[in-house]
């Protein structure tokens, strides 16, 4: 486990969570400090989406403490595929449900729409406050719900699986949004499929199944040891002007296969 | 002219015209929450199940509002926990609770004659026998409601758009989901009389689906509905008079001649400025190296 200089925003001490069966955490010990930029990596049923829920709150361990930080806001970015589309919303109306607690009357207030367009304008999309959420790109829709976080000014910012389904563009325009809001001091913690699209930019993952099976960077994580103790299945592992990049086992079964 | 006035020299008319537009604009309001949560079946269920609460108080000489209340809000929260169990899910919990309580007013039928009596109005709607007292419940049930609807306004919607996040943002969503169905149960009550167990639903489910055709926007969505059945409840209560057909056909028709021209104006899409998404005009700058 890495060493935290500052005080951690939150941490998980000895977590172990199951859903009344298996355990779906076991033992899993983590810290979030301010400023981190990580990535939750692990292949389906391993525990990444219990992790980011646990560290949210928004459910208590089975076993050991997850602390947070007094004060410490954290947002929380679902993923797009469970959004439904046909919703009739707005983006203005979207962002403002993370005002959920402050009034009780229907209507926005003038600071709250300034404080939504300012979020709005932040991340470029301010033209689109007054747009259905269904007329948007993928990279958009995706900023909305960002913007619907950032609303209520985080300290940490979770992401469920940001780049789950979206085409190579909004892949890029994703991790670049992010990679500037972490420059901007905003902690962030993400959870991803895709090792070489996101994983491999990432400044540190966490490599999960049921366990932690590797932390650090990914030079040091994405390595075929560590690679197939988290997903149980042979990979290559190349370097590509200094970027490991992960070749699943596929193409190591059709060459036995051939007798290559 | 004459046909507008006329009907108006009977009071109960008077009445019935005042508790249709407002059980309209009632069921329209509250079918927009039923239809985005994909709750029509539990509309359509509640409904059958208060038949069963209001047959038993009845039978039973208890105050309808108060038994047939009490009744169906058991109803929708006995629906909510038997659906949680994920081998029986929400669609065979609604079929399995609303139907056994519709079949239990059925068999009180069967007992009681003084119960056949008044529950047959109950099926179909009626108009004849609206007091001035249900007028004054038809009301506040509509403006509690309101209220209660303005109040919540953010947390309705969060919660009827994305539960999961509004749960973890600090909206007690369990408690949202009971005040839905404890206004929809009352609703349903006081709109039973004119509208009938059986066409109930449509009044749930016409109205916003005409208003999600017309608008992107949820709050306008809000207000289309509630003035669509409220129009309809009008309408369809002076056909019914001038007809001689039950008002809850009448009401149910009118929304449905909404439905058939706003789908073929529409072509059944809210109408949008432009399909296609401009494309963000935002570039952050590649970071050269994002290790550290």
């Amino acid at each position: 486990m890495r060493s935290i200089t500052s005080n951690p925003l939150v941490r998980l001490d000895a977590v172990s969570h199951h859903y009344r069966g298996p355990l779906v955490l076991d033992d899993v010990s983590f810290a979030i400090a301010p400023g981190d930029f990580v990535g939750i990596v692990g292949p389906s049923g391993s525990g990444k989406s219990t992790m980011l829920r646990l560290l949210l709150g928004a459910m208590p361990p089975c076993r050991g403490a997850v602390r947070r930080e007094a004060g410490v806001k954290v947002g929380y970015v679902p993923q797009v595929e469970t959004i439904n589309w046909n919703f009739p919303v707005t983006v203005e109306e979207t962002v403002l449900m993370s005002r959920v607690n402050r009034r009780m009357r229907p209507w926005a207030t003038n600071d709250e729409r300034a404080a939504v367009a300012h979020t709005l304008d932040r991340l470029g999309i301010g033209h689109l406050a007054h747009r259905h959420i269904r007329q948007l790109s993928g990279g958009q829709q995706q900023r909305v719900f960002i913007a619907r976080a950032l609303l209520s000014e985080p300290d940490l910012l979770l992401l469920d699986e940001p780049t789950s389904g979206v085409d190579v563009r909004t892949r890029h325009d994703v991790l670049h949004l992010l990679g500037d809001l972490n420059d901007r001091g905003l902690a962030v913690v993400l959870t991803t499929h895709d090792l070489n699209g996101i994983a491999a930019h990432l400044p540190y993952l966490v490599c999960l199944n049921t366990v932690i099976t590797g932390q650090g960077a990914p030079a040091m994580v994405l390595t075929s040891n560590v690679l197939e103790a988290t997903y149980g299945a042979p990979m290559e592992v190349l370097t590509h002007a200094g970027m490991p990049f992960v070749v699943d086992g596929a193409h190591t079964f059709r060459r036995r296969v051939r007798g290559a | 002219m004459h046909v507008l006035v006329e009907p108006l020299d009977f009071a109960f008319v008077r009445h019935a015209l005042v508790v249709c537009t407002f059980a309209g604009a009632l069921c329209g309001l509250l079918g927009v929450y039923v239809t985005l949560r994909s709750m029509s079946y539990i509309g359509h269920g509640l409904s059958h199940a208060i038949f069963g609460g209001a047959a038993v108080c009845a039978a039973v000489g208890v105050n309808y509002f108060v038994g047939a209340g009490l009744w169906g809000l058991g109803s929708g929260l006995a629906v909510g926990r038997i659906s949680r169990k994920r081998s029986i899910g929400a669609d065979a919990a609604v079929g399995v609770i609303t139907t056994a309580s519709f079949a239990f007013g059925i068999a009180l039928l069967g007992f009681y004659s003084r119960v056949r009596q008044s529950i047959e109005a109950t099926v179909f709607g009626s108009v004849l026998g609206v007091s001035t007292e249900d007028v004054w419940i038809i009301i506040t049930v509509t403006a509690i409601s309101g209220v209660v609807i303005a109040a919540n306004y953010r947390k309705l919607l969060f919660t009827t758009f994305d539960p999961d996040v509004a749960e973890v943002s600090g909206v007690n969503v369990a408690r949202m989901d009971a005040l839905l169905m404890l206004l929809l149960s009352f609703a349903i009550l006081a709109s039973m009389k004119v509208l009938g167990v059986t066409l109930i639903a449509a009044a749930l489910v016409i109205p916003p689906t005409v208003a999600r055709m017309l608008t992107n926007r949820f709050s306008r969505m809000l207000w289309i509905s509630a003035t669509i059945g409220a129009v309809a409840g009008f309408v369809g209560m002076y056909l019914s008079y001038h007809l001689d057909i039950s008002s809850g056909a009448t009401i149910v028709l009118v929304n449905f001649a909404a439905f058939a021209v706003t789908y073929v104006v529409t072509g059944g899409h809210a109408r949008t400025h432009s399909i296609v998404a401009a494309t963000a005009d935002f570039e952050i700058p590649m970071r050269p190296n994002a290790s550290r």
